[in-house]
């Protein structure tokens, strides 16, 4: 079992980096198990194409567009995603969408694939996130965690201040 | 008279939108808008300068080590420091295994799908396609086996009805002219250039710790400890784990990456007839020898008029000549400066929005206008290429006569360098310079073994703030030309930076004096066979290798169709 949570987003854009953020935050709390990798993608294309390449099972965290209110999350899997994936994903033509269509190519595609996604509110020049993405950020967490456990893993919460809820 | 506007521009990092005018299936007018803002340099300000670098690096997706290296450059140079040899050696190692990576991504996976026609690949016989790979280079899976598997492992793919990576092909378009072998060649190398890219990206992520983001610089060296003996360190295992790495490059590069640039090149002789744009062109030194930046691997220039007789040297790190000769325009950008809009020194410079619509006349674009002593001027490996071959650089040199012996070859009838002054030569420039970084990969690493076999296992000297002002600029010879930043420290903290990236210089709008920029130019006398298809357009923009950085990243939920081409 090798399972790969990657980070997709720019963190000099405020929300646009919540996918970033959000893996961040599972590593801050959680401890991992040893089948669990977490990457900070950034807003890479075909670099991370081998490290996407033959993981039993892939989960993306990404900002998404959508006409949905601000701080949604979305999650798209299975069948929805290769219709998903056929029209071009984001303004980075090389983004995800042509990874994994060359990963398809080359008969190497994760055997599962998920996507987490936060719709986001504020995508101006700056290192913090939107309060409201903030908050939606603890609500995706959760889901994250149980994405993981869903394939048979178990992670525990790591002690200390950070799980404190208001 | 037809206007076409093509937004955004696909294949490419970043948001670019291009509009020209065609006439008689001619291009008259063109011009190039960046439609994303650039801000990096707001985020810095007042931040600590050692850590400029980790923001700079988040600038773009693609250029990552790029920007973390020219920004410990630029407070470097503000401090007046030396850099211990090893650390260069380091860096070097990082920088050209970036660019190796990058020139084969560029040409396999961005380039070729403007000239190579993936469906009639379809069409071709296996064993004519290996004897035309045999007849062009030794390189050993050129085979009738394996070009056989992945011609029908393409089969499959297309016949399932998703494109994927290639859904955005102008397949069958009249300007696409290979016979089906060559484009069956290209596609094979196409699927194997995935694999030899992952031997590239493995040296930065060895020496830089991690990829996308290194982790491995400071100000002053690299965090990279060296002790041959010790496990948590840059020991000898992991060293020749690099050279394993660096060995498996060559045969790609040279046995395939120049053979099918000249090849495709020669099969496409009138396209070095179209986009020569501006020659004036700009580049600069890189992998530095010595501690203060004096000495280069690869030397760098000014070359004025593509005259190559009139090449002027960039020195060192600490040149005058090119830290007195950059500016940033604004006239026809979206920005404004507080006290005038004449172009500005990027110490001087500033970064204040000012949207207006998109004026032909006035502004219509996110990128600023550079200049070099009020000229403009082309980057990129075409610029690099011609500087080194102007400077003597005999392996440039070398790699050069090859490409263009078989590209001779393959056309019949001698092919003059004066050919490199096109859309088609600015592709060939770049498998040159791969080739070129091949080398400095493998010299790079044997300086930095033999460096250590003499005991020296210094990486890092500390910067020290003094106060008041002090300013420095970093340059870096980057896969898609000259970088710069550009440092304002006060007191220990940021004042001003900028970053002068390479697809500003190309893709600057018109200047101050209404001068149109490197892209506009090139794209001047394109043929356009029909608007509504317009891939003589893309063939000449993506043969820069545009990337506009910084991006917005998002995934499209309502699966919009993105790009649009609009002919009016």
């Amino acid at each position: 079992m090798s399972v790969l949570v990657l980070g997709l987003g720019n963190i000099l854009l405020q929300d646009e980096g919540a996918g970033v953020r959000l893996v961040e935050r599972l590593e801050a709390r959680y401890e991992l198990p040893p089948e669990v990798e977490v990457l900070d993608g950034g807003t890479s294309g075909m670099d991370l194409i081998h490290t996407i390449a033959d993981r039993e099972a892939l989960i993306v965290c990404d900002a998404v567009r959508s006409d949905k209110p601000p701080g949604t999350l979305v999650r798209i899997d299975g069948e929805d995603l290769p219709a998903f994936f056929r029209t071009r994903l984001s303004p980075h033509q090389l983004g995800l969408s042509d990874m994994l269509a060359a990963l398809a190519l080359l008969e190497r595609v994760p055997r599962r694939v998920v996507l987490i996604g936060i719709v986001p509110l504020a995508l101006d020049l700056g290192v913090d996130l939107s309060p409201v993405v903030d908050a939606a950020l603890d609500e995706a967490l959760p889901l994250l965690v149980t994405e993981i456990e869903a394939l048979g893993l178990s992670l525990s919460p790591r002690p200390g201040p950070a799980l404190a809820t208001a | 008279m037809t206007r076409i506007t093509i937004d955004p521009i696909t294949r490419i990092e970043g948001h670019l939108r291009i509009d020209c005018e065609v006439e008689d299936g001619k291009v008259t007018n063109a011009w190039a808008s960046g439609q994303m803002w650039r801000g990096i340099e707001t985020i810095l300000q007042g931040r600590d300068p050692r850590d400029a670098w980790v923001f700079a690096q988040r600038i773009c997706g693609v250029c990552t080590t790029v920007h973390a290296i020219v920004s410990v450059r630029a407070v470097e140079n503000a401090l007046d420091m030396e850099i211990p040899l090893n650390a260069q050696y380091i860096r070097n190692l990082i920088i050209a295994a970036h660019g190796v990576h990058d020139h084969i991504v560029h040409f396999y996976h961005l380039a070729a799908l403007d000239w190579v026609d993936i469906v009639s690949a379809l069409s071709a016989d296996p064993a004519a396609t290996a004897k035309l790979g045999q007849s062009l280079s030794g390189y050993r899976r050129n085979s009738v086996q394996e070009i056989t598997a992945i011609k029908d492992k393409l089969a499959a793919f297309v016949g399932t009805g998703q494109l994927g990576v290639f859904a955005s092909g102008y397949w069958g378009h009249p300007a696409m002219k290979l016979p089906p072998e060559v484009n069956l060649l290209a596609a094979v190398h196409y699927l194997q250039a995935l694999e030899y890219q992952r031997s590239a990206n493995k040296i930065v992520s060895i020496l830089g710790a991690k990829t996308p983001h290194i982790q491995n610089l400071a100000v002053g060296g690299v965090a990279n400890p060296i002790n041959p003996e010790s496990q948590s360190t840059l020991t000898l295992e992991r060293l020749y784990a690099v050279k394993a790495e660096i060995d498996k490059l060559g045969e790609f590069v040279n046995e395939v990456l120049i053979p099918d640039v000249g090849a495709v090149g020669a099969l496409y002789a009138d396209w070095t007839q179209y986009g020569k744009g501006i020659t004036n062109y700009l580049s600069v030194p890189d992998l530095p020898l010595d501690t203060k930046g004096t000495q280069f691997e690869l030397p760098g220039g000014y070359i004025d008029n593509g005259d190559i007789a009139s090449f002027k040297p960039i020195a060192s790190h600490q040149d005058a000549y090119f830290r007195d000769g950059v500016k940033e325009g604004v006239k026809h950008a979206w920005y404004q400066y507080e006290g005038g809009d004449q172009a500005r020194h990027p110490w001087e410079g500033q970064t204040n929005p000012k949207y207006t619509d998109f004026q032909d006349e006035g502004k219509y674009s996110w990128v600023k206008s550079p200049t070099f002593y009020d000229k403009r001027a082309q980057v990129g490996p075409l610029a690099n290429v011609l500087a080194m071959v102007a400077a003597g650089h005999e392996p440039t040199k070398r790699h050069t006569e090859r490409l263009l012996a078989i590209a001779s070859q393959v056309a019949g009838s001698q092919i003059p360098v004066d050919a490199l002054h096109s859309t088609i030569g600015r592709i060939a420039a770049r498998a040159v310079r791969a080739a070129v970084l091949y080398e400095a990969l493998q010299n790079q690493w044997q300086l930095l073994m033999d460096n250590i076999a003499k005991g020296d296992f210094a990486t890092y000297n500390r910067p020290v703030f003094p106060k008041g002002e002090v300013r420095g600029f970093g340059f870096h010879e980057a896969p898609r030309g000259t970088l710069s930043h550009w440092a304002v420290i006060e007191d220990g903290k940021l004042k001003n930076y900028q970053a002068v990236v390479p697809t500003t210089w190309n893709a600057g709008p018109r200047d101050d004096n209404d001068q149109i920029g490197p892209y506009e130019a090139s794209l001047l006398d394109n043929p356009v066979a029909d608007p509504e298809l317009p891939l003589e357009v893309l063939r000449t923009v993506h043969s820069f290798d545009p990337c506009l950085a910084c991006a917005i990243h998002m995934v499209d939920e309502e699966r919009r169709p993105i790009v649009r081409v609009k002919a009016r």
